[in-house]
């Protein structure tokens, strides 16, 4: 997928964010956090509304520059990988687009072969490959030719989520993307994921809402809270109902499901 | 799910882009069509000819002896007057409709045009300004000042509207083509004032704000040529970045587009564009609003087919357009070309904007 970078030491880690700071105009969102996470690793970023989850996706992705810290994608340093170079690591899937013009869903995940193009070269080796297998696995081949503007909002969300697949970079963010989907569709893109955590040690970060969807999937999970990390460590440790109460200010109930052994979920109580 | 393999087998391995059987046909076609407007258009006229006469004084330069029966007068209106104001036609409507693409696409805009925008006027303003100050023939090291002195005043309303139209940095939508339409009343006015000033008459100055290509020559067409060359070769660099950026500033960055640069790259290729057409022709409206969505409705919103038909077809247009202007008044009288395309474009955006709100995508 990537060529080898220069390796110091036997494999840099995936992300390396130190002492990161970072916001808008006026106010500091995230305020010096750190973390690793090593590549094939499956990690929730967790949190109330307003912890800065989101800012980080954008920061991790050189969307909003940096206030303080540094960021490495897999040993480089963000701010000196090009724009292209970036998106060759990195992916993105968003919580929802808003797309101006009439594109077709193979159109828009075809958008995603960007990066691994030259300028005037109308196809990179493998393009249509790797297209074709993000849309088989998104289950979105039926849809492909649809246009992205006439298929419904769940639809829309596994053509994007085709379009991250099919850029294919080592490291995959996910910022709130399954909000607004069925049970269903969640825990088969989620399954999806998983797979390819496994198989092809994809390294997946994972905004999520849905606390108990991060308790099935993702083996290690970071809560943030106003900008800080406030607790982050495998899902065993981290889904104490200490932490828990930490963070969302609720009462919390974290049982074991029997069916499932080692997983965990949680129920809020009022 | 399904295995890989059974993807493969039904993946359709449809040829796209330009250089597909069916899409060098398509281009052919098109070119074919615009020959033919441009031969049915130079045969029309006050001056009466047979099309005859204009295939052997087309062929003339190929084919030596074949038009030497034709009289100088007929030669010098067919080839000189006509073809020249023919080719101009085309290269103005190519660029006008090429910059409407550029500027819906880069302001995710569906009612951005250099018109719209207030770019048309501004460079009009800047050629008026320099027209009084008598610099309209003015030539510096050879390349002539008046296209330099539009794309100044291209630029000066690119800016105006850009600070006037943006909120907190960011380009608003509505407020964009608000401040372009401010911006356009503006120098439109200030338009005419120069130009009474310099005691032209009213009609002069109509036909500089309504547009115009009367009595245009092949100097005209030399003098423009290489702008619009360029602006479209360099646009055309960039056709995916176009497609990228619809998907929104975030999304196009993380897969790799430098926004703000790419951004700012294709207006300014695009202003230049609009700017050099103005200089030779006035301000002629529409034809940089319509032909992209319509070209948009027929083949589909990817800029690497949009951008090259859009400048066929607003060729094609202007083309048309400019014919009607010149021959539809009996005695010879001509009306500003931009009334026409007014005309034809009005209703006929009213029709999309009514029957296909939808793809137009207006919100």
């Amino acid at each position: 997928m990537l060529p080898a970078p220069a390796q110091k030491t036997d494999a840099p880690p995936a992300l390396a964010v130190s002492e990161l700071s970072c916001g808008y105009a006026g106010t500091e969102v995230l305020k010096r956090i750190s973390f690793t996470v090593q590549k094939g690793e499956f990690t929730a970023i967790l949190g109330p509304n307003g912890a800065g989850k989101s800012t980080l996706v954008l920061a991790l992705s050189g969307v909003i520059p940096l206030k303080g810290g540094t960021i490495e994608i897999l040993g480089r340093e963000l701010g000196r990988l090009s724009p292209k170079e970036r998106a060759r690591r990195i992916a993105v899937l968003n919580q929802d687009s808003e797309l101006r013009f009439p594109f077709s869903c193979r159109e828009v995940v075809a958008m995603a072969r960007y990066p691994h193009r030259k300028r005037w070269q109308m196809e990179a080796p493998g393009d249509g490959e790797a297209v074709d297998r993000a849309l088989t696995l998104t289950d979105t081949r039926e849809i492909a030719d649809r246009l992205i503007s006439e298929v419904s909002g769940g639809e829309r969300q596994r053509a994007l989520m085709a379009k991250s697949l099919a850029q294919e970079t080592p490291i995959l963010l996910l910022d709130e993307a399954v909000s607004g989907m069925d049970v269903h569709r969640k825990l088969q893109l989620f399954g999806v994921l998983d797979e390819l955590n496994r198989t092809e040690n994809l390294t997946v970060l994972a905004v999520l809402h849905d606390i108990n969807l991060a308790a099935l999937f993702c083996r290690r999970m970071i809560f943030l809270k106003e900008g800080a990390i406030v607790a982050d460590g495998e899902t065993d440790e981290a889904l104490t109902p200490n932490i828990l109460e930490e963070v969302y200010r609720t009462r919390v109930m974290v049982q074991k499901i029997e069916s499932i052994p080692g997983k965990k979920q949680v129920v809020f109580l009022p | 799910m399904n295995s890989p393999s059974s993807a493969r087998t039904t993946s359709r391995s449809r040829p796209r882009g330009l250089l597909s059987p069916i899409g060098l046909l398509g281009w052919a076609g098109f070119i074919l069509v615009i020959l033919l407007a441009a031969f049915i258009c130079s045969g029309l006229g006050t001056f009466k000819t047979s099309y005859g006469s204009i295939i052997r004084l087309w062929f003339k330069p190929f084919v030596p002896g074949i038009a030497d029966d034709t009289g100088d007068t007929l030669s010098y209106i067919v080839l000189h007057v006509r073809l020249a104001r023919i080719c101009l036609a085309l290269l103005v409507g190519g660029a006008l409709a090429l910059a409407g693409a550029v500027y819906q696409g880069v302001l995710l805009n569906p009612l951005a045009d250099p018109f719209t925008l207030g770019i048309s006027t501004g460079a009009a303003f800047g050629a008026s300004v320099a027209i009084l100050f008598g610099l309209g023939g003015v030539h510096l090291m050879g390349i002539s000042i008046l296209p330099a002195a539009a794309f100044l005043g291209a630029l000066l309303a690119l800016y105006a509207v850009y600070l006037l139209g943006s909120v907190e940095g960011r380009i608003n939508l509505v407020t964009i083509v608000l401040a372009g339409i401010i911006v356009s009343t503006f120098l439109s006015a200030m338009i005419s004032l120069l130009k009474s000033l310099n005691e032209e008459s009213v009609s002069t100055i109509v036909f500089w704000i309504m547009g115009s290509l009367s009595g245009k020559s092949w100097t005209h067409v030399l003098l423009v040529l290489p702008y619009i060359a360029a602006g479209a070769i360099f646009i055309l660099c960039f056709t995916r970045e176009l497609d990228l950026l619809s998907l929104g500033d975030i999304q196009a960055q993380q897969l790799g587009v430098n926004v703000q640069r790419v951004r700012f790259q294709l207006l300014l290729a695009a202003s230049l564009v609009t700017a050099v057409a103005v200089a030779v022709s006035g301000i002629i409206g529409f034809v940089g609003l319509v032909i992209p969505h319509l070209v948009r409705l027929a083949l589909g919103p990817g800029h690497r087919r949009l951008i090259p038909a859009a400048i066929a077809a607003g060729g094609f247009l202007v083309l048309v357009s400019d014919t009607i202007a010149r021959t539809i008044l009996p005695g010879g009288a001509e009306i500003p070309v931009g009334v026409v395309t007014a005309i034809i474009g009005g209703p006929f955006f009213c029709y999309l904007l009514l029957r296909r709100k939808q793809m137009l995508r207006l919100r």
